[in-house]
């Protein structure tokens, strides 16, 4: 029996509408970590306790974005954001119902946080309880995959994503289309889309959050992909370190197996799709593609050279593609509103919107969700206030531990694929980590540098012995031992290591450092220059 | 072959108990990664006598299950403290001082990362990053997040659970 969506839209929000008031307790991460789960359930003993839960909803959400002023309530009605609230706060916002929003914590929804993003990927972010498949379904949920299925051909949904321009959001910002078309032309029988959910890159939280938030937008995502590609399996494959998003993932399978909405014969039509979780290990070179699915395999995360492509011979020797969260997260949008609509927001040649966690010195840390062709600058102090402390700005990361950073000059940016590239950076999958004066850029390259080298597989030479040399002349270089030439040194290494590795991670692990020596190099002088003096002083920074 | 090696005497109980494991993902290609993850939930970590058994539950050879098991860093060989603290070091958490808090920790426990305590009361981990980046520093004790964290706030929870512990040890 197919599941009727338009009754179930119609009964949710029928339901949602006769409510008086609705408050939404954040329980992403980061407020889940200021115990929101029980904040909620004590205002919903307050709200109880004075007669009112029949009119009134104390509801789970996903992350809001501003996780910095954590925990996040929101009386939706009114419209009002309460931040930092403690349980001696609650008494209070349960009086909001009857009289006027109570003073002190309250946040401006309409600052430029939150004015200035375009919400597409996180639209159902921090207003739908992710553990109800019906509120995603009150939102035009699974009305996308219903569409395709009624209405669409495998070919025209994939000419729909290829006229998008959706990129690839996981990083090298492949077009998506293209990468679908090679996966319907694929021969064989038996074919598989899988999520790319390993955010193995520290300082990012955008995928946890979208899976934490919206799960059915992934499952949705991925049933299209599959009946656009012509694939009946899917796999999410997600880090054993995000269990939140584990849950939510598995309970999310389960409802829309439930309906109907996976499984055989989808929607009444031929197509049948299944979904499986796999989890990760904590290996970061699992975000690698063919490393991805000898993990799923159950094998060591080993990357394997290309071609031949996973869309030729993937998962289990079969036709396989990867898309990432995000960019899963963006297709139901696309089927819905249409590739113009979408192809409408960004830049010429970078898409839609982008999310980013905003970390590091700034003062709105958290989520956010931008278009493309906003400039780094109006993201980091016009959407992030700034950088924290009244400190001055110094530079910002992205792209993590493949990417590099950018100073202040080049703050007017535009963000696209291109032009982060062309400044020694990458988008990466979205870590945006703001830096302040009192960094230490070579501490920084270091760091990064660290992590690749504990991260590599070991499989090829040159990311396992040159990322490992490039860490000794750094070591020896903030120790206060290093001589002029070792700068000479890391840039040969770090050629080397981008021309020879056999994948992504060893092909970029040296950006970090080559990017510091870029546009910081004298800070490298100055250890070399000033010795074990000028390296005890920065220490001390 | 399955006897001569059964021979080296692994329990009914260890048997029984990967019988489960591997029964919850019966006739699942590749499923060694997702039978290890839920071994470690229950037990904490991967008992040598289990993997063997598991080998030959699996029919493949122990090696492979080393394999895998040392090539990631989530799965733990030995067992871990009663109590797990988390202090992660990811790029954010790095620029607001959690080599500071780490630091802080490892001088309270009498410990360096990766170990345990004698009285196998605490362990100490570090992790690459546990997305909680919004809320930077971020320390993980007992699978609570710990945001914004300093090294008194997380000094002062690890002397109340000693405190709690104290009397009667273990």
């Amino acid at each position: 029996m197919a599941i009727d969506l338009e009754r179930t839209k119609a009964d949710e929000l029928a339901r949602q509408v006769k409510l008086k008031a609705t408050f939404k307790v954040c329980v992403g991460s980061g407020c889940l970590s200021s115990k929101s789960d029980i904040l909620a359930e004590k205002l919903r003993a307050i709200i109880g306790g004075r007669g009112l839960s029949g009119d009134c909803e104390v509801k789970l959400v996903g992350c809001r974005g501003l996780c910095a002023v954590g925990p996040l309530v929101r009386y939706t009605e009114k419209d009002t954001l309460y931040s930092g609230v403690t349980e001696g706060d609650l008494e209070a916002v349960a009086d909001d119902i009857s009289r006027m929003p109570c003073g002190g914590k309250i946040v401006d929804t309409n600052s430029s946080f939150f004015k200035r993003q375009e919400k597409v990927v996180l639209d159902n972010a921090g207003s739908i309880n992710p553990l109800r498949i019906e509120e995603y379904i009150a939102f035009d949920g699974y009305f996308a995959l219903k569409k395709v299925l009624g209405e669409m051909s495998q070919r025209d949904v994939v000419e729909t994503v290829a006229k998008s321009g959706l990129r690839g959001r996981g990083g090298a910002g492949f077009p998506t289309g293209t990468k679908w078309k090679l996966l319907a032309e694929a021969a064989g029988d038996e074919k598989y889309v899988i999520c790319n959910g390993d955010e193995g890159d520290p300082g990012a939280f955008m995928d946890r959050s979208i899976m934490e938030a919206d799960p059915h937008k992934i499952i949705e995502g991925m049933a299209i992909a599959g009946y656009a590609t012509g694939a009946s399996k899917g796999y999410i494959y997600v880090r054993a370190e995000y269990p939140l998003a584990i849950k939510r993932l598995e309970i999310a399978i389960e409802q829309a197996t439930e309906m109907g909405l996976l499984g055989e014969n989808i929607f009444g039509s031929d197509f049948s799709f299944q979904i499986k979780l796999r989890l990760g290990a904590g290996a970061f070179v699992c975000g690698e593609e063919t490393a991805l699915i000898a993990s799923i395999e159950g094998k060591r995360g080993n990357p394997s050279p290309r071609p031949p492509f996973p869309t030729q011979s993937g998962l289990f020797g079969k036709p396989t593609m990867i898309n990432n969260v995000e960019t899963l997260g963006n297709i139901a949008r696309i089927i819905r509103d249409g590739a113009e609509w979408f192809a409408s927001i960004g830049t010429e040649k970078s898409k839609g919107t982008k999310v980013f966690a905003l970390t590091g010195h700034v003062v709105n840390a958290g989520l956010v969700e931008v278009p493309m062709g906003m400039t780094l600058r109006e993201i980091i102090f016009d959407i992030g206030g700034g950088v924290a402390n009244g400190k001055k700005f110094k530079a910002v990361q992205t792209g993590g531990p493949s990417g590099g950073v950018i100073p202040e000059k080049y703050l007017d940016t535009p963000i696209s694929y291109e032009s982060l590239a062309a400044l020694g950076s990458i988008m990466g999958s979205g870590g945006m980590l703001v830096m302040d004066e009192d960094d230490c850029m070579v501490d920084v390259a270091k760091f990064y540098l660290q992590f690749c080298v504990d991260e590599s597989c070991g499989k090829c030479a040159p990311c396992r012995i040159g990322g490992y040399q490039m860490l000794k002349i750094l070591e020896k270089i903030v120790k206060g031992r290093g001589e002029i030439g070792d700068l000479d040194k890391l840039e040969k290494i770090a050629r080397a290591m981008k021309t020879a590795s056999l994948c992504g991670l060893g092909q970029t692990a040296a950006n970090p450092v080559m990017s510091t020596l870029r546009y910081f190099r004298q800070e490298y002088v100055s250890y070399i220059e000033g010795g074990v003096k000028y390296a005890r002083q920065m220490k001390k920074g | 072959m399955k006897q001569s090696i059964s021979a080296v005497g692994s329990s009914e109980e260890a048997k029984e108990k990967v019988r489960k494991y591997v029964d919850k993902f019966a006739g699942e290609e590749g499923n060694l990664i997702m039978i290890l993850h839920a071994m470690q939930s229950d037990e904490g970590y991967i008992p040598r006598e289990l993997a063997l058994e598991l080998s030959l539950a699996l029919n493949i050879s122990v090696a492979q299950i080393y394999e895998v098991l040392t090539f990631y860093h989530f799965f733990k060989l030995t067992p871990q403290g009663k109590h797990n603290v988390v202090v992660c070091l990811g790029t954010a958490c790095y620029l607001k001082g959690a080599a500071d808090i780490l630091k802080s920790v490892e001088e309270n426990l009498g410990i360096k990362a990766g170990e345990t305590t004698a009285d196998r009361l605490f362990h100490i981990e570090v992790a690459r990053c546990i997305g909680a980046c919004g809320i930077a520093p971020a320390v993980k004790i007992d699978g609570e997040v710990i945001g914004k964290a300093t090294s008194e706030k997380i000094v002062e929870q690890l002397n109340q659970i000693k405190a709690a512990e104290g009397g009667n040890g273990n």
